[in-house]
């Protein structure tokens, strides 16, 4: 692969293919085209204020670069090449092209010959060649040390080049053709040639450079002559701190904030599509451009090479921008049909590339910019009164007068922003798309060309599944009893998949002793901090299935003159009918499908040798198929028999899959895989990632018919098989929403996984691409484990004569998979910590360390060098010390009890180690000391997606700050705690309503990038500066990149968790499939640290089945500081491993809150102590023999691991940790553990003056108020304000507007975050995202400055995610805000003149009054509070996601005019208290409407209360199901107790 | 998986036994089986444990949630396919097994366990009722031929499991009657012994022979058995019992239990017994407080005895076990057999010091009560207490004090297969060669090989036993372990 400079090379299990980046980005143009150096200027002050969102390394002046792209100024270069003699031809008539060149000389020569050779050969003119002038003074070491040599090429057009598009198309062959000339020389120094542009229209300045260097470094910039109409701008944010110049941005076209997860995916379609594309404007010119993406280019590099091949095969940008990242169509009831046609049209013609994206893009003649289909990067812009239009992922970027501005609004999700430069005006989203749309006849041309699976007509006869020697069947592709109970009959009865709890502590699968099915090799990616997962259930509407089976039409051909028959499914699985109309396809399309079966199966004599060539031969017989005209190939195992084994139908599929792509012609056909393996939902999602468009699981068919007769309820055939479908297709868009990724086509090829246990030849040659970090077996072994399975299918042992193997994977069965909890080391562990016998905890660790006989762990096959001469015991660091690098893990009130909690928060505070709150916040009554000097107070508190229970009293009283970006057990997901576990207590700790159910989001709202997390530490560091912010990861390839993108984003803390961690409640596929061991993840993180020098700034904490000293000293080894362990203290509490979390039984009182399963709860601090201890000891037992006194010496030491000799398991002996114990070689000044803090710059908060002022009121509670000037950069305004209070007066805070701040501005990001009770933010300006994040009783008013010209209601006044989180207080937007607002609110209060998408997201609390436009998915998962939606249009039902509320009028005026005069405080100053029980919602509305007007003068408040007989009726009540059912019940037992509605008891609404 | 909640809503009830003035009259089983819904209710009690501890518990590792959970679905016949995939004779384990499974029921921490043993019984007897348990006759021979030696429940699995792989089977019984101490040495009140006689025919069909009468080593010589079969398993139990020489112990009417309990059990089946060994109307003292010692108890009883009295050298166990630090092991505690309820004394920390007799016949026996205390290794040591001796009556004692090793005499010493320290034919469970002895071809089970042990661990060495065997013959087994 092709490495930028300046990235190492890939050693260990750092790769530089993992790196990651996000951004700050932004642009700012003249509507009119106007040309000015201003704009220049100004877009660099833009680069300037987005500084915050880029990042520095251990070098503070080296940054991860930055760039702007501009228009050509062409006075500058006429008279700059004029000084060397040089006439440049007239404007438009020449290109220019930004060069980066070597510095080694020979090779700079041989770069610049190649390109002027291009030039000839393309038949253009070289006009000569300018030295870049550059200013390096301010830059930093490293940077400097990788700088290029940066020239300007000059080039003229040829005498045929009459026209400027064709001449655009010129200058991109002669990039791409000496590019790749160059990279055919081979040059050592040639990763330093890159050629950042070559247009005649744009020209980009980047480089490894912080914000404010690029005007520093760059002279021409800011030359008065220099002009531009346009600049985009673009400041990185990378995870490492490696010097790569080029992977700066602008790219040729675009800038982008976001990532796109579907990357390997994209590539292989391209690339499958090299010998199927022309285009009329190309011509033989195509030729020249492959490969058109290098291997191992980043994302943004990747996406920008297949934007411009379709802007140069001829789409004009904004269209190719549409086909790349198209809008949610498919489930879209909103939209118009021809636009929908326009969509529908294009998923055939490419998949999306899909992620989170701000894409900002330009050719010279447009900018705009485009957010990807569920809006997850923030795009802020206005417009001013003389035409400018600048738009950025912040507002306040550019200081101009808000006098001057008309115009003030946000990128939406899926919606463009186009400028059309040349002709001076800007496109709306609707005129461009409704243009597009109309321009061709889209829908005249489905219907010609788009035919729907279920409507080809019926073939009749449907074969029946085929029940005969079923149980031979399932033997032979592995079903076990299992299969059938755990996992096909849920998913016939409920048509969902499966939940399990507690982690997974099988062999993963080249350790187990059995034949596993080759799916188990692969594990699901997700996606952590760098991009967000989705929400497959509440943001379904962004989820599609959709898939594509045949052919694609030629990506170059817009215009339909060679239609392409395309065939569409709605979503993947095939039924037994569905597979009869494949087959007979060519009789039903007339020919235009032709399907042809080719079998997975080889005779049985061949045995294990056989499949290689089976392979080969099938993948032969594919190509063959395709060039003779075959457009559907069916791969089909069916055949299988006594005498035919099958070849795992995984391997074939991604075998034939890759072997098309490799000739160039997977997109001449499509891949069908009907397959006996594929029962449970990993299956299907593996062989939809190694290409199938489409699977028909026969033999699971078959088995739910058969055992049909055995479900708990009668279901009927056709029933069983679609709510089979049903769960498996859920379970798809789970797979693919934990990475982030929301259609299938799009998932369909994209490899999201990673091998364990394969090795490199195997993967490479069958799943090329995929990546595996240990090695393991090859083809042999699999063909091995294939041939075992069907010899014992077909022979007539007793052992499977009649039935299945117990499987044993999910509950331990003597006959089973092993685990590596038995029923003896967990008698033996309880036994010696209630006991204190260190000679029974010994026998216990035996049982877990010792695995010669059965190969449990990675780290079970790692040998540990010990010294020549072991250390006397004594001498070594005392076991009172080692405890306190031990936490216990994150485990919820809620998933546990509160005495199992406690117990452990008790125990880990007499040691000194630390407990975790989990997620759901904690008591306030355990910060306070027990009177014999215990404390229930746990160390750690978490903030996890849901946010429950996170109040600033909840922040301040933590010393670990412990953000959970994932999950061990359940990676990329969230959670759901159903309302009937919501106890009394738990809703109390919680801040929520009992008997409500609570939904934790998959992603942080407020984390979709690696720069949203540094703001997020930044804000926990702010409301509590003593606290350590750590980051809770979960192992996967590529986490140690992320583990170096969170230590530049200042975490003090990173925890790995391995996959095997547990839960309360998980799919059992999640549990199973997600994530690998952390001895991976946290090699690979160390590695990557130590690398990029960041390690000492960091300390690293890994979990995830951690149970022994063994265990302890291994992490330590591989690069942990800490260690977090919590499924063997549980044990040691009394866990027995049930397994029965999640359904509330726990018999032994730790995992339920059933109050008589409580009582049987029997743990003692004494005996986790024990615990602790004990592995304390075992843990110096372990350095003593390796020589090592103190703890910190062996961190980091992996060269005193060794792979245990001798190891003969057929498939573990494939196994090479070479890479894993790998050390990168650093100089000693290079620390390689924990050594330093992290310098969190909260020295330039303005907070400090908010403090300062506030005084006499945190001293003494009286009231201040005072104004202070706010801008973008101050970011996290109030937090540490908030901290003061919370700290002196717990969560109840200062009496009502005891401090009272007015600003006037633009804020920063999370303004007011965690406002405490007593304090008020008056803001006369905007803001940005993240207003009142977890608001703790807090106010907060924005409204538009004053001499702003806009009308507020029609404008943005706050970002995205506002009052994400918020417990309590109040807020009043005079303005619109964006997307997601009050999402998951508590409790909060807030007025908003309107909101954009998702808004009211996951609620559980609190009120909310929209008095305008509220966005499409309004209501999403919001379990509690109420919404009041002023709807005009009488169309807010479409908008409203009703799948968990009703839509209620609001009684009359009379009812109303009766209860008024019940809220009289609310014409005060005073709280707003807010009675849900008693539901006077006109009263209600009525007064936040009036202190709406009051706190923001809002002149929309004013008309509405103006004619408040008329707006009343149009107000929406958004009214939960549960809350209401819960209101009743609470109003009920109101009644009984004679309390009144104002009984504080019950008030729903703190 | 049972009823989620079952354990809270649904308690323990098990089996009642016939009130003790009937039982006593009669010699048959006396145990009452519940009807089919309350098991069903019992199974639903199951808890479908992530790690299911009976089933390890359990030595056959019977699956038990599995078919706790048929039962309460009211799948009886799958449930019977469940049990017997492990154990090849439920009905034996159902009537006499202690239930291990039970003491290490996840229920049992601090709740009521499943009524496991009584769910087994219940689905077995259903089974032989229904007519749902019939031979399985092996599809293929192999040709190989295994001579199988003592036919206890070792023995037994053991044979029916080779002849299920198709190896033609000879099990060898010294007795007249095969099974050994499930024939001879439990009484028909706990377990009659028409529940062998099934299984025979049963085995029969499969393919076993039975050989009675052959004291295989003694009337017929080790090496002709080496000659005649491809492979010989060695499950001829530890019989040797452990003695109590103090003086007096040469009069008579003092007997090893296993001279006493046989004849009543032929005489139940029907054979004459000359001058049978009978407690009727004599005052019993039972050595030994053990399952044996109970069996005698119950025999003496029935027979009419004037008092019977028991004595256990170790201190009397606690009523209840400490369970957080016994769980999900067999506890220590004080167990009280049906038999103890029929009409017994017990007495504790007693140990005998002689016996005293008129005309060579025991008329009294003298014993003392003893401490047992740490000595400086570690080990408990008995004492005796200065001044405890106490003399009581006695014609006729029954020494019940367990088995030391197997009798060496015979096929053991005819062989030559080495020992292990205890006297037990040497051999391991586990790894490569197991249940293998010293000698080639031949092969070793049940007590013979691990000294006296329960039925269930008779069954469970018989079956790997049986899966090594065939894995010697064959080259690979798929007998299941």
């Amino acid at each position: 692969m092709e490495i930028p400079a300046g990235l190492p090379r890939a050693q260990g299990l750092y790769d530089p293919r993992r790196e990651r980046d996000a951004c700050g980005v932004g642009f700012v143009a003249h509507i009119k085209g106007k040309k000015s150096h201003d704009i220049v200027s100004n877009g660099l002050t833009i680069l300037n204020n987005l500084t915050h969102r880029g990042a520095t390394g251990a070098d503070p002046l080296h940054g991860d670069g930055a760039g702007i792209l501009v228009q050509i100024p062409d006075a500058f270069f006429r008279e700059e090449m004029a000084k060397q003699g040089v006439k440049l031809p007239k404007a438009g008539a020449y290109g220019v092209g930004m060069v980066f060149l070597p510095q080694n000389p020979a090779a700079r020569s041989a770069c610049v010959r190649e390109i002027e050779r291009a030039i000839a050969n393309e038949g253009q003119v070289l006009l000569g060649w300018r030295e870049v002038p550059v200013d390096p003074t301010s830059l930093g070491h490293t940077a400097k040390g990788t700088m290029p040599v940066i020239r300007q090429v000059f080039v003229g057009a040829g005498r045929d080049q009459l026209d400027r598009d064709a001449f655009e198309r010129k200058l991109y062959i002669i990039r791409k053709a000496s590019g790749h000339a160059i990279r055919a020389l081979g040059l050592a120094t040639a990763g330093q040639f890159y050629v950042p542009s070559f247009s005649h229209r744009t020209i980009v300045y980047k480089g490894m450079l912080l914000a404010h260097q690029v005007g520093e470094f760059f002279t021409d910039l800011r030359d008065k002559r220099f002009v531009s109409a346009l600049a985009l701008a673009h400041q990185r944010f990378s995870t490492n701190t490696f010097p790569t110049w080029d992977l700066a941005h602008p790219f040729r076209f675009i800038a982008h904030n976001g990532e796109i997860n579907t990357l390997q995916g994209n590539l292989n379609w391209i690339r499958s599509r090299q010998a199927t594309i022309h285009s009329k404007l190309l011509g033989p010119d195509l030729d020249k451009i492959w490969p058109l993406i290098y291997e191992g280019q980043s994302d943004s590099a990747s996406f920008d090479n297949a934007l411009e091949l379709l802007v140069m095969g001829g789409y004009p940008i904004a269209h190719a921008m549409m086909l790349m990242i198209p809008e949610a169509w498919a489930g879209n009831p909103l939209m118009d049909a021809k636009r929908r046609a326009f969509y529908e049209y294009h998923a055939a013609l490419m998949e999306p590339w899909d992620g989170p994206a701000a894409v900002a893009f330009t050719d010279g003649k447009f900018i705009g910019a485009t957010l990807d289909r569920n809006g997850l990067r923030p795009a802020r812009y206005f417009i001013t009164e003389d035409d400018l239009i600048v738009m950025s992922s912040e507002m306040g970027v550019l200081d101009i007068p808000q006098s001057k501005i008309v115009k003030k609004w946000r990128l939406q999700p899926g919606k463009m922003l186009l400028v059309d430069i040349e002709h001076g005006h800007i496109v709306s989203d609707d005129e461009l798309k409704r243009d597009l749309a109309a321009e061709r006849p889209y829908q005249d041309w489905l219907d010609r060309t788009q035919l729907r699976l279920e409507d080809l007509p019926s073939p009749g006869a449907v074969p029946t599944p085929d029940t005969d020697k079923l149980l031979d069947r399932q033997q032979a592709f592995g079903y076990t009893q299992e299969d059938l109970k755990m996992l096909l009959t849920p998913m016939a009865v409920a048509g969902e998949e499966p939940v399990g709890s507690m982690g997974d502590d099988t062999p993963v699968a080249v350790l187990s002793n059995r034949s596993k099915p080759l799916y188990t090799y692969f594990r699901q990616l997700f996606a952590q901090v760098t991009n967000p997962p989705i929400d497959p259930i509440r943001e379904q509407l962004v989820m599609s299935l959709v898939s594509f089976i045949g052919p694609r039409p030629n990506l170059l051909s817009p215009d339909s003159t060679e239609p392409v028959m395309r065939l569409e499914v709605a979503q993947p699985i095939l039924t037994f009918e569905d597979m009869e109309k494949l087959r007979r396809a060519s009789e039903s399309t007339s020919g235009h499908f032709v399907s042809e079966i080719l079998s997975m199966c080889y005779p049985s004599e061949w045995g294990v040798e056989g499949m290689e060539p089976a392979l080969a031969r099938l993948c032969a017989d594919a190509e063959d198929a395709v060039r003779k005209g075959v457009n559907i190939i069916i791969l089909t195992d069916r055949d299988t028999s006594a005498e035919l084994v099958p070849i795992p139908a995984l391997l074939a599929t991604a075998a034939v899959h890759h072997h098309l792509v490799r000739a160039g012609l997977r997109t001449r056909s499509g891949l069908v895989v009907e397959t006996g393996s594929a029962r449970e939902v990993h299956h299907f999602a593996c062989l939809a990632g190694f290409g199938a468009e489409a699977i028909h699981p026969n033999l699971a068919f078959a088995t739910l018919l058969d055992i049909k007769d055995g479900l708990p309820q009668m279901v009927d055939d056709k029933e069983l098989v679609k709510r089979y479908i049903k769960a498996i297709g859920k379970g798809l868009l789970k797979v693919m929403s934990k990475m982030g990724i929301s259609t299938y086509q799009s998932y369909c090829g994209a490899q999201i996984f990673e091998a364990v246990g394969l090795n490199t030849k195997f993967v490479e040659k069958y799943f090329t691409g995929t990546p595996s970090a240990i090695e393991g077996i090859g083809l042999a072994q699999v063909a091995e484990e294939a041939v075992r399975l069907h010899r014992q299918a077909y022979s007539d042992a007793p052992l499977y004569r009649d039935r299945l193997d117990p499987g044993g994977d999910y509950a331990y069965r003597i006959r089973g998979e092993a685990h590596v909890w038995t029923p003896d080391a967990i008698a033996k562990l309880q036994h010696s910590t209630r006991s204190g016998s260190f000679a029974t905890y010994k026998e216990y660790a035996k049982l877990i360390n010792e695995q010669s006989e059965r190969l449990m762990t990675l780290r079970g096959l790692f040998e540990i060098r010990c010294a020549p001469t072991p250390v006397p015991l004594e001498e070594v660091e005392s076991a009172k010390e080692i405890v306190k690098r031990f936490a216990t893990g994150a485990m919820s009130l809620g998933s546990i009890s509160h005495e199992a909690h406690s117990t452990l928060a008790i125990a880990m505070n007499r040691l000194g180690g630390k407990s975790n709150t989990g997620e759901g916040g904690e008591d306030p009554i355990r910060y306070v000391p027990l009177p014999n000097g215990d404390s229930m107070r746990s160390a750690i508190k978490q903030v996890a997606a849901g946010r429950f229970g996170v109040t600033t009293e909840y922040l301040v009283n933590a010393d670990d700050l412990q953000i959970k970006m994932a999950q061990g057990a359940k990676p990329g997901e969230g959670g759901q705690l159903p309302g009937h576990k919501v106890s009394r207590y738990i809703a109390k700790v919680r801040h929520t309503v009992p008997g409500v159910g609570l939904i934790s989001p998959p992603p942080h709202h407020d984390i979709y990038s690696i720069e949203d997390l540094a703001q997020l530490i930044h804000d926990l560091k702010n409301v509590n500066p003593a606290a350590r912010v750590s980051v809770k990861l979960v192992s996967e390839i590529g986490v140690g990149t992320v583990a170096a993108g969170v230590a530049k984003a200042k975490a003090d803390h990173v925890t790995i968790s391995g996959f095997d961690g547990g839960t309360g409640a998980s799919p059992l596929s999640s549990i199973k499939h997600a994530g690998s061991p952390w001895e991976i993840g946290l090699a690979e993180t160390q590695q990557t640290l130590v690398l990029n020098k960041l390690r000492s700034r960091i300390c690293v904490q890994t979990d995830g089945q951690m149970k022994t000293g063994r265990d302890v000293v291994i992490g330590a080894l591989l690069g942990a500081d800490e260690f977090g362990f919590a499924t063997a203290p549980l044990v040691v509490e009394g866990c027995i491993m049930m397994r029965k979390c999640h359904l509330n039984t726990c018999p032994v009182g730790v995992a339920t809150q059933d109050p008589e399963l409580i009582k049987k709860f029997a743990g003692k601090p004494e005996h986790v102590i024990n615990y602790f201890f004990f592995v304390a000891e075992e843990v110096r037992e372990w350095m003593a023999k390796m020589g090592f006194r103190r703890f910190e010496d062996m961190v980091g030491r992996s060269d005193m691991l060794d792979m245990r000799r001798g190891v003969e398991h057929w498939k573990a002996k494939g196994l090479d940790f070479s890479r894993l114990f790998y050390r990168p070689p650093v100089d000693e000044t290079v620390a390689i553990r924990w050594t330093e803090r992290q310098d969190h710059c909260l020295d330039k908060a303005l907070d400090h003056h908010l403090v300062e002022k506030a005084r006499p009121a945190l001293d003494s509670k009286r009231p201040v108020q005072f104004e202070s000037a706010i801008f973008n950069r101050n970011r996290t305004v109030g937090a540490m304000l908030s901290g003061e209070v919370a700290r002196r007066y717990g969560h109840a805070g200062l009496p009502e507007d005891t401090v009272h701040v007015k600003f006037k501005g633009t804020a920063g990001q999370t303004f007011g975050g965690w406002l405490a009770h007593g304090v008020t933010f008056e803001l006369e300006g905007d803001a940005n995202d993240y207003v009142g994040k977890g608001l703790c009783g807090g106010r907060i008013v924005v409204y538009p400055s004053k001499d702003c010209p806009i009308v507020p209601e029609e404008n943005i006044i706050v970002g995205n995610t506002v009052m994400y989180g918020a417990i309590t207080g109040e807020a009043y937007f005079r303005g619109v805000a964006g997307e997601r607002f009050a999402v998951r609110n508590s409790g909060a209060t807030a007025v908003v003149e309107g909101v954009g998408d998702h808004g009211c997201e996951y609620m559980t609390g609190g009120t909310v009054v929209v008095l305008g436009k509220a966005g499409r998915n309004f209501a999403a998962g919001m379990s509690g509070g109420i919404a009041y939606v002023l709807d005009e249009e009488g169309d807010f039902s479409q908008r409203c996601n009703l799948a968990m509320v009703e839509l209620e009028p609001i009684p009359e005026e009379d009812r109303i005019a009766a209860d008024a005069g019940a809220n009289v405080e609310l014409e005060t100053h005073g709280k707003v208290a807010i009675d849900h029980v008693a539901g006077d919602d006109g009263a209600t509305i009525k007064a936040l409407v009036q202190r709406h007007l009051l706190f923001t003068g809002s002149e929309r408040a004013r008309r509405i209360l103006e004619n408040w007989a008329t707006y009343l009726p149009r107000f929406v009540k958004v009214m939960p199901l549960e809350y209401r059912r819960a209101l009743a019940e609470m109003a009920q037992e109101q009644a009984r107790r004679g309390g009144t509605a104002k009984g504080a008891e019950v008030r729903a609404n703190d | 998986m049972g009823k989620i909640t079952g354990f809270m809503e649904i308690a323990r009830k098990d089996r009642g036994y016939e009130p003790v003035t009937e039982r006593i009259k009669v010699y048959r089983e006396f145990v009452r089986a519940l009807p089919d819904a309350d098991m069903g209710q019992q199974g639903a009690r199951c808890m479908d444990c992530g790690i299911p501890f009976c089933q390890t518990g359990c030595p056959v590792n019977n699956v038990i949630p599995d078919w706790n959970d048929l039962v309460y679905r009211g799948h009886w016949r799958q449930a019977l396919d469940v049990l017997h995939s492990t154990n090849n004779f439920p009905e034996f384990t159902g009537r006499v097994c202690p239930a291990p499974c039970e003491a290490a029921c996840t229920l049992n921490i601090n709740n009521d366990p499943v009524a496991i043993k009584s769910i087994e019984q219940a689905i077995v007897d259903k089974g032989w009722i229904e007519g749902w348990i019939q031979p399985e006759a092996p599809a293929r021979k192999t040709g190989k031929m295994v001579a199988v030696i003592g036919s206890g429940p070792a023995g037994l699995a053991c044979s029916q499991q080779l002849a299920r792989a198709g190896h033609a089977v000879t099990l060898f019984e010294k007795s007249d009657r095969i099974g050994g101490l499930l024939r001879y040495g439990i009484p028909d009140f706990k377990m009659e012994k028409h529940h062998i006689d099934r299984r025979m025919a049963q085995m029969k069909a499969e393919g076993v022979t039975f050989r009675t009468g052959v004291h295989v080593g003694v009337t017929l010589k080790a090496k002709e058995i080496l000659a005649d079969f491809d492979a010989v398993v060695l499950a001829g139990g530890s019989e040797k019992p452990r003695d109590l020489p103090v003086p007096g112990r040469e009069l008579s009417g003092i007997h090893y239990a296993m001279e006493f309990l046989p004849q009543q059990n032929k005489v139940v089946a029907g054979d004459k017994v000359a001058g049978q060994i009978l407690a009727t109307g004599r005052h019993v003292v039972v050595i030994g407080g053990g399952d044996t010692g109970s069996d005698c108890i119950g025999t003496s009883i029935r027979q009419g005895a004037k008092s019977v009295m028991n004595f256990e050298l170790l201190p009397k166990p606690p009523d209840q076990e400490d369970k957080p630090l016994t769980w999900p092991y067999w506890p220590l505690k004080l167990r009280t057999s049906s038999s103890h309820d029929e009409g017994a004394q017990r007495d504790f920390a007693v140990a005998t010091k002689r016996f005293e007799g008129e005309g060579g016949k025991v008329t009294s026996l003298t014993a003392c009560r003893v401490e047992w205390v740490k000595d400086e290794k570690g080990g408990m040591a008995m004492k005796e207490v200065a001044g405890s001796e106490f003399t009581i009556p006695a014609d006729l004692v029954l020494l019940a004090m367990g088995y030391v090793h197997p009798v060496h005499e015979g096929i053991v010493a005819d062989l030559g297969v080495e020992k292990d320290a205890r006297g037990n034919v040497k051999a391991t469970t586990d790894g490569k060669g197991c249940y293998a002895t010293s000698v080639a071809k031949v092969f070793a089970a049940g007590d013979m090989r691990r000294g006296q042990s329960l039925v269930v661990w008779a069954i469970r060495e018989g079956r790997q036993c049986a899966r090594e065997v065939d894995a010697f013959l064959m080259g690979s087994s798929d007998l299941p372990r």
